[in-house]
């Protein structure tokens, strides 16, 4: 049952229901800035929850506080990625990206005997780049305002008889009403005040 | 039928969906000819507000014909009639609605216990806008269940085309009250800020109420440029002081209005950093809005002066500076429109040619754009200021 379906009974029985779903708002960058945002969360969660076991699986003994930090990071940048701010997000993606790839760089020595996974997990990070990057500059694409293409809408004044000869035009037959009023002046009723 | 449906956070979808029913003897059903994107809906794009559930309809500024009538509603609307459907859904018939407040009518929040828990009170059911507010479907669809159709309506007469009509739907009528909220006098200088449509429709509404000095504030130049056709003076905050131009322009002493139609989501840059952290707040959760023109109105506005708040909040808000606000003795006075108090009114104006609402519209396209609307109109692409659907 999907969730269109299930979510009916908070509704009346008369509302509408969906029978086939259409075309969406969401891009594809859209989607596959989200699909990131959800993958950060992932490995940010196991960064934090088994930093002992990834660092002894890549060679990266005695760098567990390192990582954990890492999964910190993967959460915080998680964030702006699954919102509407995702350019914030998926730029903090790529600069964990390059830290991540740089931290790698030092397990692909010859002594370290992990070296095999730390080059398989280096390409894994080198492949999520490039959909970071493709991400980031999808969403750059698709949500920019064409600086450049502005409209100039000065003929647009909504008032058919001119801005000038429009002013006050309503004064002559409303009045606000008196639950709407704040303003007054009691000069009149005060005392003439000495100098 | 046709219609926009919320999938969750900037997914709106393009979806077929049954038809609605009459379900009430006060229901009407009418067949939608044109619907619009509004700001507010963009709240909901971006899951401000808590309480949309995928697949909630969009859409509460809607017009069309009336197609079928319940019995108890048949003595006020028959078929084809014409109609706007105010985007406020009221009973007319309890306290609230006889003192005109028909935006937090006590009767139409099919919903209401939970509008208690979150609100203290129960607001006014709303189309398309949260089950805060009913849960009731939204108008950006080819048909719309009306609830108390009898009282929730306004009839429009043929010859007048729907670009000039739809707005009475909400930000017209939202506009004008943005303005008679702030009881402009003659004389006075009235400062709104945000030059969406909303704050458009203010600025007129001020103009028509014979404001002096209207100063509009935003940074998109369309929009700043549809600000000054109406005789505004702008001022572009990415580009100077706010609060040093409006001192300069009122002799130092400020404005003596200042209106908000700006709401949750002010503008983030670098240049008002308390935007920033604003921004990060939201996305941690510790705040639902961003306040940064309620404290730049408050710190700005003449002593005594008025603060006119018609941008939708949603939640809570954080470093208001409520200190300056008392000590200034401003007045503060917000809500949501009550729009039937004026749209009889503002449909006269309409008519009699004082007001032209069709200004406001950029984009006018089928329902079936919708999604890709939404992106453009939150992006602000392509010079989008008003969205206009034809289902």
């Amino acid at each position: 049952m999907s969730l269109t379906n299930l979510t009916h009974i908070a509704r009346s029985e008369g509302d509408p229901r969906i029978e086939r779903k259409g075309p969406s708002s969401l891009t594809g960058p859209d989607r596959l800035a989200r699909a990131l945002g959800w993958f950060s969360i992932g490995l940010g969660v196991a960064e934090l929850v088994a930093p002992g076991r990834i660092a002894r699986t890549l060679g990266l003994d005695g760098k567990e506080g390192l990582i954990r930090a890492y999964g910190a990071r993967e959460l915080a940048s998680a964030v702006p990625t699954l919102s509407i701010d995702k350019p914030v997000g998926l730029a903090a993606r790529l600069g964990g990206d390059a830290l991540d790839l740089a931290t790698l760089a030092t397990a692909l020595h010859r002594d370290n005997p992990q070296r095999r996974n730390a080059a398989i997990a280096t390409a894994m990070v080198a492949g999520i780049t490039l959909l970071d990057l493709a991400a980031y500059a999808g969403v750059k694409a698709v949500h920019r305002r064409d600086p450049g293409n502005e409209r100039d809408y000065s003929d647009r004044s909504g008032l058919p008889r001119g801005p000038q000869a429009s002013r006050g035009l309503a004064r002559k037959d409303f009045q606000i009403p008196p639950d709407y009023r704040a303003e007054g002046t009691v000069a009149d009723a005060l005392p003439t005040s000495v100098a | 039928m046709k219609a926009l449906v919320w999938h969750g956070k900037e997914d709106v979808r393009y979806d077929t969906v049954s038809d609605p029913e009459i379900e009430h003897p006060r229901d009407a059903i009418i067949k939608v000819t044109s619907c619009a994107i509004c700001g507010s809906d963009l709240h909901l794009f971006h899951n401000l507000i808590p309480a949309m559930l995928p697949g909630d309809i969009l859409g509460h500024e809607s017009m069309g014909e009336v197609v079928e009538v319940g019995t108890a509603a048949k003595g006020t609307l028959k078929k084809g009639d014409r109609v706007v459907i105010p985007f406020t859904i009221q009973c007319g018939e309890c306290d609230q609605c006889r003192r005109g407040n028909f935006s937090v009518c006590q009767r139409t929040n099919r919903k209401g216990e939970l509008g208690d828990k979150v609100f203290g009170h129960r607001t006014a059911g709303l189309f398309g806008y949260t089950h805060l507010t009913g849960g009731y479907p939204g108008g950006q669809a080819e048909y719309l269940r009306v609830p108390f159709a009898d009282t929730t309506h306004v009839k429009v007469p043929d010859g007048i085309d729907d670009e000039k009509l739809l707005f009475l739907s909400d930000i017209l009528p939202t506009g004008w009250q943005a303005a008679v909220q702030a009881d402009i006098q003659p004389g006075d200088t009235v400062a709104v800020w945000g030059c969406g449509p909303v704050g458009q429709m203010t600025i007129r509404s001020a103009i028509l109420l014979g404001a002096e000095q209207v100063i509009a504030i935003d940074h998109l130049p369309e929009r700043l440029s549809m600000a000054a056709a109406a005789g505004a003076i702008t001022i572009n905050f990415m580009e100077e002081s706010v609060i040093d131009r409006l001192n300069e322009l009122t002799g130092g002493e400020g404005p003596h209005k200042c209106i908000d139609a700006v709401g949750a989501e002010s503008h983030v840059n670098t240049g008002q950093p308390d935007t920033i952290l604003d921004r990060a707040k939201q996305m941690l959760l510790a705040e639902n809005d961003r306040p940064h023109v309620l404290r730049e109105m408050i710190y700005v506005c003449r002593p005594a002066g008025v603060i006119s708040i018609i941008g939708v909040y949603t939640g809570l808000v954080d470093k208001v500076p409520m200190g300056q606000a008392m000590n200034k003795g401003l007045t503060f006075r917000m809500a949501q429109a009550h729009v039937p108090r004026w749209t009889g009114d503002l449909l006269r104006r309409i008519e009699d040619g004082q007001i032209d609402p069709s200004f406001v519209i950029t984009h006018k396209v089928d329902l079936s754009q919708g999604p890709e609307m939404y992106r453009t109109f939150r992006d602000k692409a392509d010079g989008c200021i008003k969205v206009m659907l034809r289902p």
